[in-house]
């Protein structure tokens, strides 16, 4: 025979699913969110995210070629997503300089000494944002107020968001027109409340990510929010002002869902989104920080090794 | 009402490149290589030796013990040698060489094509035939069909489940079977009913194959107990502890046999076979073998003497296609590729598929993202990936602890991989290993 044959062991197809497919698809599922963000923050946004994305990028790619001397594999997707991710969690008027020191956080902190895509234990976007909240509480706490295609950029005009101003009570909030649009104040991603459900709709049609992971964490701030509502209302705000602000949504659909950093079973899934609702309630309700999701997320990515241990898959024929 | 199993699965494409072509008699080839392990078990003991002149339907091999099956010459002519082959498992094993002269068989066997509907022989007696006559699993597992006709003592078969779901792609040698042999299929069906003494046996069908299913069902009304169940085109839908889970809802414990839930499966070729040896005293010497891939040039259903060398069903349907990167014994989830085209056709073998170059190259692995599709694929609820790892680094109570030996190696894991993690090949070694570890405890 001339030419030679492969043998390999079965299966000898395969379903053409790639992790550049997945990483591409999350990022197609962020645009609608990241045009909210440039309708109501114009230029801010524009600069925050090319910059976060470019330098998530060219981090990566340094840090893969001359410390850890490898191929870089920045064109997987995943730099761009960590850089996407990380912008959408930073107020739009923050400085460059700043930025540049969250996105080194990110790669060289959260994702690279591990070993890189695959093998971070902590979201690499929630460390570089939670990195930049401690070491700069005064810039990342000031959020730029909507207007429509902004021209402005760190010299924007700043007020409050809608969970600061619950610390003082549920007074003077935006209406549900407005938080459902996004018209409000608040990180440069995370305010678009429909923009973010669609793009949950193109992530679980596409089969990107399963329904669990989002559906836990919003299902058990509804019912934790709803219980201390109607305990005292004039304190404690309706679920749906809890659903529809902060980064809840942006968290719950695009940040505790990443594949790296979540349980592998369905009811491993349930138990890490209970967690990550439970723990943003209660630093909402009870903590001295006004939003709790990175922080929660950040604890439940630390404990998804052990809910791995514990919460197997359903196995057959197993009880 | 579409049944199907209730943990993981995959639909891959279904490619029946060669669904509807009639089942053709292929030329007899000018030598067979038959080999005397056809089966799972110990291989069969030769019989006949240098210079014997055989007929078709002559015992060459007699089982050696209880699991193990005999071997009949699928040809007339005389034995050129006994020596080693290189078989589909690409070892190299015993076989018998057999130069072909004529078509001479032996008299005992009935070729009239005249179907006999009943059988007075007893149950007993209808087991010792099927032994005698060599049957074992048509769908690929090739076990000896007479033991899993006699249930350990204490388990009493409930129900007789028919696999005929076909789930690998590309194949078509059941569809066609079932087209063009349904009343002795379902003969066949009623006569293992027998055998096993049920009164209640379901046909199970994926629903990619409308036509079969129609069929059957039309036939199936003069047959009393017989029934045919639609399935969902899932992939492992012919695994035989889903096909168990499908039809009736009952999951086979971790390390059990189906009996253990009252469930006998049979696969519908060999209930083809059961219906040839019983009523025609014909032993198992020629089975219908698919040969398809998307470059070549017939994709074509054939009915081959086992023992021909598939080079010669490669020409018949039109030649190996220029570029070909890998040949399959069986289908693309579960076949084993082959080394050369001179492998024989044995019991087992289903189909022979044949892909490009392009097709046969794996892409190159990358690092695992933790993403879980493995976890939804696995049909036995298992975490691929983890075990994966727990082979890499020979942790074999890990493994073990996690049912590696559960593994039904359909390669659903590796199919659906985003990172085309070879999940399938570490899980079989590890398999392998902690197998023999727990042997090597109970001894």
């Amino acid at each position: 025979m001339e030419n030679k044959l492969y043998v390999s062991p079965s299966p000898h197809i395969h379903g053409g699913d790639s992790i550049k497919k997945n990483m591409y698809g999350v990022l197609i599922a962020l645009i609608p969110a990241f045009l909210v963000s440039l309708y109501y923050f114009g230029l801010g946004a524009l600069i925050v995210t090319l910059v976060s994305v470019a330098s998530c990028v060219c981090f990566e790619y340094l840090i893969q070629k001359f410390m850890m001397k490898k191929e870089p594999t920045i064109y997987d997707g995943s730099a761009i997503l960590t850089g996407l991710l990380l912008a959408f969690n930073l107020p739009s008027n923050l400085p460059v300089w700043i930025i540049l020191i969250g996105a080194l956080a990110a790669i060289g902190i959260g994702k690279m000494p591990f070993g890189g895509l695959g093998n971070n234990i902590l979201n690499p976007a929630l460390v570089g944002r939670v990195f930049l909240l401690i070491s700069f509480p005064a810039q990342m706490t000031t959020w730029p107020v909507p207007e429509v295609m902004s021209m402005h950029y760190t010299d924007a005009q700043t007020g409050a968001t809608v969970l600061s101003m619950l610390k003082g009570g549920t007074e003077n909030l935006p209406s549900y027109m407005n938080m459902l649009w996004g018209d409000m104040g608040g990180s440069l991603g995370e305010v678009g409340a429909i923009a973010l459900i669609l793009g949950l709709i193109f992530m679980l049609v596409r089969k990107i990510i399963t329904w669990h992971i989002p559906v836990a964490i919003l299902g058990t701030v509804l019912v934790f929010t709803g219980i201390m509502h109607s305990v005292n209302p004039t304190v404690y705000a309706n679920p749906l002002i809890h659903l529809l602000s902060g980064g809840l949504l942006l968290g719950a659909i695009f940040m505790a869902t990443d594949y790296v950093t979540s349980p592998m079973s369905k009811s491993g899934m349930i138990v890490y989104g209970i967690g990550i609702g439970v723990l943003t309630t209660v630093i909402r309700l009870f903590g001295s920080y006004p939003e709790g999701m990175s922080f929660a997320i950040l604890i439940m990515n630390a404990l998804t090794p052990l809910i791995n241990s514990y919460m197997k898959p359903k196995h057959f024929g197993g009880k | 009402m579409l049944k199907t199993f209730r943990i993981g699965g995959i639909h891959p494409p279904e490619n029946k490149l060669s669904a509807g072509k009639k089942i053709t008699p292929l030329a007899l080839p000018q030598q067979v290589i038959v080999p005397l392990s056809q089966h799972i078990g110990a291989p069969a003991t030769a019989v006949v030796k240098k210079g014997d002149l055989v007929k078709v339907g002559t015992l060459l091999a007699q089982a050696t013990g209880f699991v193990s099956a005999n071997i009949h010459s699928s040809v007339s002519g005389k034995v050129n040698k006994i020596d080693n082959a290189l078989d589909a498992s690409g070892y190299r094993r015993m076989a018998i060489y057999i130069d072909v002269e004529g078509d001479e068989w032996e008299e005992s066997i009935d070729r009239s094509e005249t179907i006999v509907k009943t059988t007075s022989l007893t149950a007993e007696e209808i087991i010792k035939r099927v032994a005698e006559a060599g049957i074992v699993g048509l769908g690929g597992a090739t076990f000896p069909t007479q033991v899993k006709l006699t249930p350990p003592p204490g388990n009493k078969a409930e129900i007789l489940i028919i696999n005929a779901a076909e789930c690998e792609p590309f194949l078509t040698s059941d569809h066609m079977l079932m087209m063009e042999k349904g009343e002795e299929v379902l003969i066949g069906t009623s006569l293992l009913m027998k055998a096993i003494h049920v009164t209640k046996a379901v046909i199970g069908i994926e629903n990619n194959k409308k036509d079969a299913i129609a069929h059957l069902q039309k036939l199936a009304v003069e047959y009393k107990g017989i029934e045919i169940q639609p399935l969902k085109t899932q992939y492992p839908q012919g695994g035989e502890k889903q096909l168990i889970d499908s039809i009736i809802r009952r999951q086979v414990k971790s390390g059990a046999l189906p009996i253990s839930e009252g469930a006998v499966v049979q696969n519908v070729g060999t209930a083809f076979a059961v219906y040839e040896a019983v009523i025609k005293n014909k032993p198992l010497i020629e089975r219908v073998v698919t040969v398809t891939g998307k470059e070549v040039a017939n994709p074509s259903n054939f009915l081959v003497r086992l023992g021909t060398p598939i080079t010669e069903l490669i020409e018949a349907a039109g030649g190996l296609p220029p570029r070909t990167g890998k040949i399959i014994g069986g289908g693309p989830m579960m076949g084993k590729a082959l080394v050369n085209t001179e492998v024989p056709v044995t019991k087992g073998s289903s189909g022979i598929l044949i892909l490009s170059e392009k097709e046969a190259v794996r892409k190159p692995m990358e690092n695992c993202i933790r993403c879980a599709k493995c976890v939804s694929a696995c049909p036995m609820g298992l975490n691929p990936t983890q075990l994966m790892t727990a082979t890499e680094f020979t942790q074999w109570d890990l493994a073990e602890k996690n049912h590696i030996t559960d593994c039904i190696e359909c390669g659903s894991c590796s199919y659906t991989c985003p990172a085309n993690r070879p999940l399938l090949d570490h899980i079989r070694y590890g398999k392998g290993k902690v197998m023999g570890i727990i042997r090597a405890r109970k001894s």
